[in-house]
C-alpha cells in the first residue's frame, strides 16, 4: 500500500517524503476559495468535492437499497436481505424505545439514517488507504480524501442539524418561556442566574460540538494510523528488509482493520444514541 | 481543516437522506412490521380462542354424554318396568283365561252330566217300566199309570 505514491514522494524530496505522503492523504479535493499552494480551503466559500461526492454517493446507495427493500417487502416470508434490514431496524427501534421518552415519529428514522450513513461513511476507512487516491490520480484528480467523516464539515453538518432539531423541539415542548427558564435557573437555582446562563449555554453548545468532534477525531486518528501502517512497508521496501517489513505491515494492517471495524460501528452507534438522548432531553418538560 | 460550504452541502444531504430513509425504508417497513405483529397477535388470539372453544366443546360433549347415559338408563328402567308390567298383565290374563276356560269346562261337564242324568233317568224309567211290565206280565198303560211313573222318575 502506498508504495508508488510514497516512493515518488521520497524521490522528490528525500526525508520529507513521509510528511508529504501523509499531508497528501489528508488534503481534500478543494474547489472555490482554496489556497493554490497548500490546496487547503482559505475561506468559507470552498467545497470539498471528495467529501461531498462520497457523502452523496453513500446517501444515494442507502436510498437505492432502502427503496429496493422497502418496495418488495414480504411480511410472511422475508428474504435474507430483508431480514438483515429488519434486524437493523429493530435494533434502532429498540434503542429509541429504551432512551426516548414519549413519541415522535421523526426520531426513529433520524436515528436509523444517522446509523446507516455514519457507519457506511466510516466504512470507507476500511478500503485500503491508497487504492482510491491512486485510481483518482490515474484519472487526473490530484487529491482525494475518501472518508467523508474525516472531514469536520460532514460531522459538524450532522451534529448542527441535530442541534437545530434539539432547539426546535425544546422550544416546541418546553415553550419559549420554559426554554429560557432552563437557561436562567438550570444548574444552580435562581440566585446564580448569570452563572446559570453561561453554564447552560456551554452545556448546550457542547452537545453538537462533542458529537461532531468525537466522530471526526476517532475517524481522523484511525485514518492516520492506517497511513502510518502503510508507511511501514513503504519506507523500507529495499532488498531483504522487505521480507521483514512487508509481513509486519500486513499483520498490523489486518489488526488495525479488525479493531477499526469495531471503532466505526461504535462511533456510528454512539452518534445515534447521543442524538436520541439529546432529543429526548429536549422532549422532557422538567430538566 | 477549515469549515467550508461543504458543511451546507452535507447538511442538505443529511436532511434529504433522513427524508428519503423515512419515506422509502422506515415507513413501509415499520408499517409491515406492525402488520406482521398484528397478524401474529391475531393468530395467537385465534389459537387461544380455538383452545377455549375446544375445551368448551369437550365439556359440552361430556355433559351430553352424561345426559345421554342418564336418559338411556331411564329408558332401560322404564322398559324393564314396562316388561314387568306386560309379563304381569299376561300372567293375569292367562290366569283369568285359564279360570274362564276351567269354568267353561266345568259348566260343560255339569251340563253333560245333567244331560246324561236326564237321559239316564229317562232310560231308567223305561227300563223300570219294562221290568215292571215283565213282572206284571202285562203292559203298563202309561196313561193310567202316568202318575206313578212320574213319581218313580222323580225319585231316581
Amino acid at each position: 500500500m502506498g508504495d508508488r505514491v510514497l516512493s515518488e514522494a521520497a524521490h522528490n524530496s528525500g526525508g520529507g517524503g513521509t510528511v508529504e505522503y501523509i499531508q497528501h492523504h489528508l488534503t481534500n479535493l478543494c474547489v472555490g476559495d482554496c489556497d493554490p499552494v497548500t490546496h487547503q480551503a482559505s475561506g468559507f466559500w470552498a467545497l470539498h468535492l471528495d467529501t461531498i461526492f462520497f457523502g452523496y454517493l453513500i446517501a444515494a446507495l442507502i436510498v437505492f437499497v432502502g427503496w429496493r427493500v422497502g418496495s418488495s417487502l414480504n411480511p410472511d416470508k422475508p428474504s435474507g436481505f430483508q431480514n438483515f434490514v429488519e434486524m437493523i431496524l429493530d435494533f434502532v427501534s429498540t434503542q429509541v424505545k429504551d432512551t426516548f421518552p414519549g413519541h415522535n415519529p421523526l426520531i426513529a428514522p433520524l436515528a436509523l439514517t444517522i446509523f446507516l450513513w455514519v457507519f457506511l461513511m466510516n466504512f470507507m476507512d476500511l478500503i485500503p488507504v491508497d487504492l482510491l487516491p491512486m485510481l483518482a490520480s490515474g484519472l487526473g484528480i490530484p487529491y482525494l480524501k475518501v472518508v467523508p467523516t474525516t472531514d469536520l464539515n460532514t460531522t459538524l453538518a450532522m451534529s448542527l442539524t441535530v442541534f437545530a432539531l434539539v432547539v426546535f423541539y425544546s422550544l416546541k415542548v418546553k415553550g419559549p418561556v420554559g426554554y429560557l427558564k432552563m437557561f436562567l435557573f438550570h444548574p444552580f437555582g435562581k440566585f446564580f442566574i448569570p452563572v446559570n446562563i453561561v453554564m447552560t449555554t456551554i452545556e448546550e453548545l457542547a452537545k453538537p460540538l462533542s458529537l461532531a468532534l468525537r466522530l471526526f477525531g476517532n475517524l481522523f486518528a484511525g485514518e492516520l494510523v492506517f497511513l502510518l501502517i502503510a508507511l511501514i512497508g513503504g519506507t523500507l521496501t529495499v532488498g531483504a528488509a522487505a521480507l521483514f517489513w512487508f509481513p509486519l505491515q500486513v499483520v498490523l494492517d489486518l489488526g488495525w482493520l479488525i479493531f477499526h471495524l469495531l471503532v466505526i460501528t461504535l462511533q456510528a452507534f454512539i452518534f445515534m444514541v447521543l442524538t436520541i438522548v439529546y432529543l429526548g432531553m429536549a422532549h422532557t418538560e422538567e430538566h | 481543516m477549515n469549515i467550508t460550504a461543504t458543511l451546507i452541502a452535507q447538511m442538505i444531504a443529511f436532511v434529504l437522506l433522513i427524508w428519503f430513509v423515512n419515506k422509502v425504508l422506515w415507513g413501509p417497513m415499520s408499517a409491515m412490521l406492525a402488520e406482521r405483529q398484528k397478524r401474529i397477535a391475531d393468530g395467537l388470539a385465534a389459537a387461544e380462542k380455538g383452545k377455549h372453544d375446544l375445551e368448551l366443546a369437550e365439556k359440552r360433549a361430556k355433559e351430553e354424554l352424561q345426559t345421554a347415559k342418564a336418559k338411556a338408563a331411564e329408558i332401560m328402567a322404564q322398559a324393564e318396568k314396562r316388561a314387568n308390567a306386560i309379563v304381569d298383565e299376561a300372567r293375569v290374563n292367562a290366569r283369568a283365561e285359564g279360570e274362564r276356560q276351567l269354568a267353561a269346562a266345568q259348566a260343560e261337564i255339569e251340563r253333560e252330566t245333567n244331560r246324561a242324568k236326564e237321559q239316564l233317568r229317562g232310560q231308567v224309567a223305561s227300563v223300570a217300566m219294562a221290568g215292571a211290565a215283565r213282572i206284571l206280565k202285562r203292559e203298563i198303560d202309561a196313561k193310567s199309570h202316568g202318575e206313578v211313573l212320574n213319581d218313580v222318575i222323580a225319585q231316581i
